[in-house]
């Protein structure tokens, strides 16, 4: 099992009043709620806290891309990866990722990730998202019927700019370049892993098998309701007569909080569990899904947006959620019990454990993290024996890596200058 | 009207036709149009119609190669050749009329009378459009009709968005729509206009609603500054909708063309 520690680094000084005051934690939500004093102390603290899940043993840590919003903070996960590849030293720096559609020119993507890879010592686990269509159509204005063409353009720029050792002209419908010629490239080859975060579009499924990527799904409504839909994943998977069902070809994103017992466990997180779903999740049903940014496939396959408003989660009490399974929290046996039926009810390989919630302050989150790597993770290490060796689907850092800060002292430099001992 | 289907070099193109009279070509708005739509009716009584409808529109075929306000001009070109229409009296609403002025201005030679109903194309900053990619169902009716109630019953006849399956059918229908409303008008309805209406040479009429709430008659003015000798009628108690709130007067209006 691979665990990647990940926060989506929300905004926690939303109003108690914010569901009433405002249409949209998302694109038009009023800029005058983001204080910079606050936010200084705001992104040092998650970023802290992805930090400290390097040192609980966490396989990786975890950062998005999003715009304009109080859901997440992170419009240029680089370069909160850039910060955590110097501090940090043996997990994966999982870049979940980059909205490639977005990117101008794409080749952008190939540079920045290569950079990420050569500082962490070949530890970057890259994804290359879609986006949501807030973020993409919204706040970045692709056109929505188009993105799914430019987003495939991009994929084949960036792939071709890392496995291409001649610079060659990239003549593509959305970007053209005269002279391709990435600089600097990636430690891993002849690529980093990478994972593709879906919502249930059909035709996800099989870019992910074409290419031997990890196709990983995000749902808020959590693990039970997720079954049908990675079913259909794995029903792709058999149908094409996949050489292997390895569990490390999917991943789901899961809210977790533990603590010593399932009651403290509601009084610790509960409030901050319910912020989230009542405010980060409170996105204007007209943003949630630009009309042709989703295919018609997908929509007769019923895969709705995660964003869109018949999800209804104000209604929902901490028992409903934690036992509809949006939410895994309780003692360490009560999430470790239910992890394992995730894990197995879904096959998969990679869990995205969103241990930071809402506006969770920082020692909350620090005390649940920490009982998950202590008491929990020990425990679910070996679920997949048949496929320990599988590792396509994760990064291959260098074995002699440096450490950061290695400068000589002062008085060697000064020696060298001078040419005396 | 008949709907028929002619061959066009990207897709098959479904045409609403009827009436007899001067050939009359129709560009609906990002709505889209059937073939019961009440102005097209009114319209058959005076002239022969062509009303074609945007591939995605109705039960027509998508088409992926159409991207840029280049291809769908181009394409309604040849919709109006493989139509064997020479020089039709050129009617465009709201985004059909975008597409009119573009192809007037593309080809000015083509086409010699143009009536635009509240087209789109421009942007002016003191008026921006209110963003109909972000606008749920119920919001239209104020938007669009000068009449709300005329136009919430207009529009909610039939429709349930709490059966599963009629939810379906409306979502996968806004997204064919809408998903090709977008190539020309998302996330701001310019692709340039302003720039070209100065090659326009058709006798050009610009229709409007005085309530157009969605793309409110500042911008006949603006459109009436760009094309040179163009008149402007405009229609009290109406609004985007004009053509459904007030079609004897709009029809009046395109009269003016001869």
């Amino acid at each position: 099992m691979k665990f990647t520690w990940f926060n989506l680094m929300p905004w926690p000084h939303m109003p108690d009043d914010f569901r009433e005051t405002n249409r949209s934690v998302w694109v038009d939500i009023d800029s005058k709620l983001f204080d910079p004093a606050k936010g200084h102390q705001v992104y040092n603290d998650h970023i802290d806290l992805l930090e400290y899940a390097d040192t609980l043993g966490f396989d990786g840590i975890g950062v998005n891309e999003h715009h304009q919003n109080a859901y997440g903070l992170m419009p240029s996960p680089n370069i909160i990866a850039a910060g955590l590849a110097r501090r940090t030293k043996n997990a994966g720096i999982v870049v979940l990722g980059n909205s490639i559609a977005l990117y101008n020119p794409p080749i952008r993507v190939a540079e920045e990730f290569a950079m990420l890879d050569c500082i962490s010592g070949g530890r970057l686990v890259a994804g290359f998202p879609v986006g949501t269509s807030m973020d993409t159509n919204y706040c970045y204005g692709q056109i929505p019927a188009l993105t799914r063409e430019k987003y495939l353009e991009a994929h084949d720029m960036i792939m071709r700019a890392w496995h291409e050792d001649e610079p060659f002209a990239f003549n593509g419908r959305y970007n053209q370049l005269r002279y391709v010629n990435c600089w600097p490239k990636p430690v891993q080859k002849p690529n980093p892993p990478i994972h593709i975060p879906g919502g249930g579009s059909v035709e996800t499924y099989d870019f992910c098998l074409d290419n031997t990527y990890s196709y990983s799904y995000l749902s808020f409504t959590g693990y039970i309701r997720a079954k049908a839909l990675m079913q259909g994943y794995w029903d792709r998977v058999a149908e094409r007569n996949t050489p292997d069902e390895s569990p490390y070809r999917a991943g789901f994103a899961q809210t977790i909080c533990v603590a010593e017992t399932d009651e403290e466990a509601e009084r610790l997180y509960a409030p901050h569990v319910n912020y989230f779903y009542n405010r980060c999740l409170h996105v204007y049903p007209g943003f949630a899904d630009a009309p042709g940014y989703r295919t018609i496939k997908t929509i007769k396959a019923g895969a709705l947006s995660q964003y869109a408003p018949t999800m209804d989660f104000e209604t929902l009490t901490w028992k409903d959620l934690t036992e509809g399974g949006h939410v895994i929290a309780g003692s360490p046996e009560t999430v470790r019990q239910k992890m394992e039926d995730l894990i197995k009810g879904l096959n998969v390989g990679n869990i995205f454990c969103l241990m930071h919630v809402g506006d969770m302050p920082k020692e909350k989150c620090m005390y649940s993290s920490k009982l998950f790597a202590e008491k929990v993770m020990p425990h679910l290490r070996n679920m997949w024996p048949d496929y320990a060796d599988d590792n396509r689907f994760w990064c291959s850092p260098m074995e002699n890596r440096v450490t950061p800060g290695d400068l000589p002292a002062e008085a060697q430099v000064a020696a060298f200058a001078g040419g005396k001992d | 009207m008949n709907l028929k289907t002619i061959d066009t070099n990207h897709v098959p193109v479904q045409v609403l036709e009827g009436g007899s009279g001067a050939p009359l070509l129709f560009l609906h708005g990002a709505g889209g149009v059937t073939a019961d739509d009440p102005f097209l009716a009114a319209l058959a009584e005076k002239y022969h119609v062509h009303a074609p409808l945007l591939p995605g529109y109705g039960a027509s075929e998508e088409c992926a190669t159409l991207r840029t306000m280049l291809d769908i001009t181009l394409h309604t070109y040849d919709v109006m050749d493989a139509l064997g229409l020479s020089k039709p009296v050129v009617v465009g609403h709201s985004m059909g009329g975008m597409i009119g002025a573009e192809m007037a201005a593309v080809a000015p030679g083509d086409i010699d009378r143009l009536a635009l109903i509240c087209p789109a194309g421009l942007w002016l900053d003191d008026h921006p459009i209110p963003d109909l990619f972000a606008t749920l169902p119920f919001e239209y009716p104020p938007l669009l009709f000068h009449d709300e109630a005329f136009g919430t019953e207009l529009m909610t006849a039939g429709v349930d968005m709490n059966d599963p399956a009629f939810l379906q059918d409306f979502l996968v229908q806004n997204a064919r729509q809408l998903g090709m409303a977008g190539k020309i008008l998302f996330p701001i309805p310019d692709r340039g206009l302003s720039e070209r209406l100065y090659r326009i040479k058709a006798k050009t009429v610009l229709i409007w609603g005085d309530s157009d709430r969605l793309i409110v008659p500042a911008y006949a003015h603006a459109f009436k500054q760009g094309i040179a000798g163009a008149e402007l009628v405009s229609i009290a108690e109406a609004g985007h909708m004009v053509t459904l709130e007030k079609p004897g007067q709009v029809i009046e209006a395109i009269g003016r063309l001869g």
